[in-house]
């Protein structure tokens, strides 16, 4: 565990409102973080506060373990991260100078700015835009060049806002794609504010979850998405399916719970008479058409298709087994199974796929 | 109606024979006026970004004057430009009272405000975090700032053409503090009026057009060059 950068104890006001309140965050070297959360959550405000760009009202800064409290320490700290806003801010020249910018505040010479600018825009592929005017790229086109400046300095840390807003899903999907292949290469330590499960599932190796100012969970990006330790962060991260339940027995780790006069078997360490929450991705949950005749599923369940909801991809089910539950089947499965709404299915799944959460009252 | 039509020929006559007092007229025109509207230049965009990128009480105040100096009647500063450099005033040791100084002193305190309330919008228009972003790329504090500068420059630019044509037309100020002396202190504006008043409209009229090409040649090659910086 080697942390590049720490903040402890932070708070930041804005009119005399705390918009940020964090005890501890820590980036670990080499690794990617996503900052996760709502709009509003302040995640922005803590990447800016972590470039040294916004002075907190209290706490503090350390990075690579010195503490970041005067001028000095600033512009160093300020001079091994790169940060990418949400809007692309290219100035008005060519594309090859707004890459170079970074490098002409530091005095680098002609031939390193050529060398580091190539390097960077080849990276993102858009060697061939250098001589073009940066307000003719399309959004696309001009979030590359952004990202294009923020490597060519080859920070030690990049921090980025939002990097996918406001571009369309085709640009979006292939930028993702170059960007994970880019970080994955330069080895260069991230913290990425998102606000999409699919980006922060596809890019991060660990996730932070903010809510109003305030961190609620960290951990692992498996961590967060299969053992969320709150209701907000299981919606959030993608649990469709939040049942509230009571632990009825247990032996050797595997429980029986209750739940709306049905019985749940799911893994964990509660115990008999203590109430939990039981939470169910819907990519774990299968749907047959008839009772499968051989299943390791401990549980199985007859339901009744309540709703059929198109998604992007797939057909979302809400079923109800007695307790609601929400599945997805893709297109074609569904026409092969021939199930519309009113139709009664079976549903397993594992009692490893259940996760557990204690509920208070 | 022949009046006019004489005076339009005789205008002509004079301008295409390049009648040296009518020349003259005009370089001096150029030259007050050009070297008002860069002095203009230097503190109203200096002061206009100073004030765009610093937060301090009485902000919007400070704005608010700075706009109504933009409309600031000039011969209200020629009458305290005049006061100032009046033998006895306070800065009457200057001794430029009626000198084509004074002209400059009157339109670059008529000019400043104009510069510095457009800097200080174009600086303001820019996006907000274009200055963190420069600031996050590793620039100083002066680096920051001039790279914000020459993103502005298309407004800018804006800045100088309304500058100097709000002085090279003016005529208050100039007739207080320089005085319209012969071959001295006599501008376009300035001899237009004289020349109207003595019923010499031939000459007026000659003046009349040569400001009006001149104020329209400078802004043509402000245009091409902010064009230029803009290609679609």
């Amino acid at each position: 565990m080697n942390n590049i950068l720490t903040v402890q104890n932070l708070i930041v006001q804005r009119g005399g409102v705390t918009v940020l309140d964090i005890s501890e965050l820590n980036v670990e070297e080499g690794r990617i973080l996503a900052l996760i959360g709502p709009n509003g959550a302040g995640k922005s405000t803590l990447l800016l506060t972590m470039a040294g760009l916004l002075k907190p009202d209290q706490g503090k800064i350390y990075y690579r373990g010195v503490p970041v409290d005067n001028n000095a320490n600033r512009s160093r700290m300020r001079r091994n991260i790169s940060v990418v806003f949400q809007e692309p801010l290219l100035l008005s020249t060519s594309v090859f100078k707004n890459v170079a910018l970074g490098l002409k505040f530091r005095h680098l010479s002609g031939s390193e700015i050529q060398k580091s600018v190539g390097e960077s825009l080849d990276y993102f592929g858009i060697s061939s835009l250098a001589t073009r005017s940066a307000k003719t790229l399309s959004g696309g086109e001009a979030k590359r060049v952004s990202l294009a400046r923020a490597f060519a300095l080859k920070p030690e840390l990049i921090l980025m806002d939002e990097a996918f807003n406001s571009l369309d899903p085709p640009t979006r999907e292939t930028l993702m794609e170059d960007l994970h292949n880019i970080l994955e290469k330069t080895k260069i330590t991230a913290v990425l504010a998102l606000h999409d499960r699919d980006e922060t599932l596809r890019l991060a190796q660990d996730v932070t979850v903010m809510v109003e100012g305030k961190i609620i969970q960290s951990g692992t990006t498996a961590q967060i998405f299969n053992e969320p330790d709150s209701e907000f962060v299981a919606s959030f991260v993608g649990t469709e399916t939040i049942l509230e339940g009571t632990v009825q027995t247990t032996r050797a780790g595997l429980m029986e719970i209750s739940v709306a006069g049905e019985i749940i078997e799911a893994v964990g360490n509660f115990l008999p008479g203590e109430n939990v929450y039981c939470c169910l991705r819907p990519e774990n949950i299968t749907v047959s058409p008839v009772m499968p005749e051989k299943t390791s599923a401990r549980n199985v369940f007859e339901a009744k298709i309540q709703k059929i909801i198109r998604q992007a991809f797939f057909y979302k089910m809400i079923l109800d087994c007695g307790f609601p539950l929400v599945a997805y089947i893709t297109v074609s499965s569904c026409e092969d199974l021939n199930i519309c709404e009113g139709s009664i299915v079976v549903v397993s799944f594992k009692a490893t796929a259940v996760h557990l959460m204690r509920r208070e009252k | 109606m022949e009046l006019i039509v004489q005076g339009i020929i005789k205008a002509f006559e004079l301008i295409l024979s390049f009648d040296p007092e009518v020349m003259g007229i005009t370089w001096l025109s150029l030259q007050i006026s050009g070297t008002a509207t860069f002095i203009s230049l230097f503190i109203g965009v200096s002061i206009g970004t100073m004030v765009a990128l610093t937060n301090f009480r009485g902000k919007r105040l400070v704005i608010s004057l700075i706009n109504t100096g933009m409309g600031l009647p000039p011969v209200v500063v020629g009458l305290f430009v005049t006061i100032l450099i009046w033998r006895s005033g306070p800065l009457g040791f200057l001794e430029i009272l009626y000198t084509p100084y004074a002209m400059i002193v009157a339109q670059a305190i008529i000019a400043t405000p104009i510069v510095m309330g457009i800097s200080l919008a174009a600086i303001q228009n820019l996006p907000p975090n274009l200055r963190l972003q420069i600031l996050s790329l590793g620039a100083s504090r002066l680096q920051m700032v001039w790279v914000l500068i020459k993103e502005s420059r298309l407004p800018l630019l804006a800045a100088v053409m309304a500058g100097f044509g709000g002085v090279i037309s003016e005529v208050g100020a100039s007739i207080m503090v320089g005085g319209n002396i012969k071959g001295y202190s006599r501008v376009l504006t300035t001899a237009t009026v004289m020349e109207t008043s003595k019923g010499n409209f031939d000459i007026a009229i000659a003046l009349g057009i040569i400001l009006l090409i001149l104020a329209f040649l400078v802004n043509l090659l402000l245009t091409q060059v902010q064009q230029r910086q803009h290609p679609r």
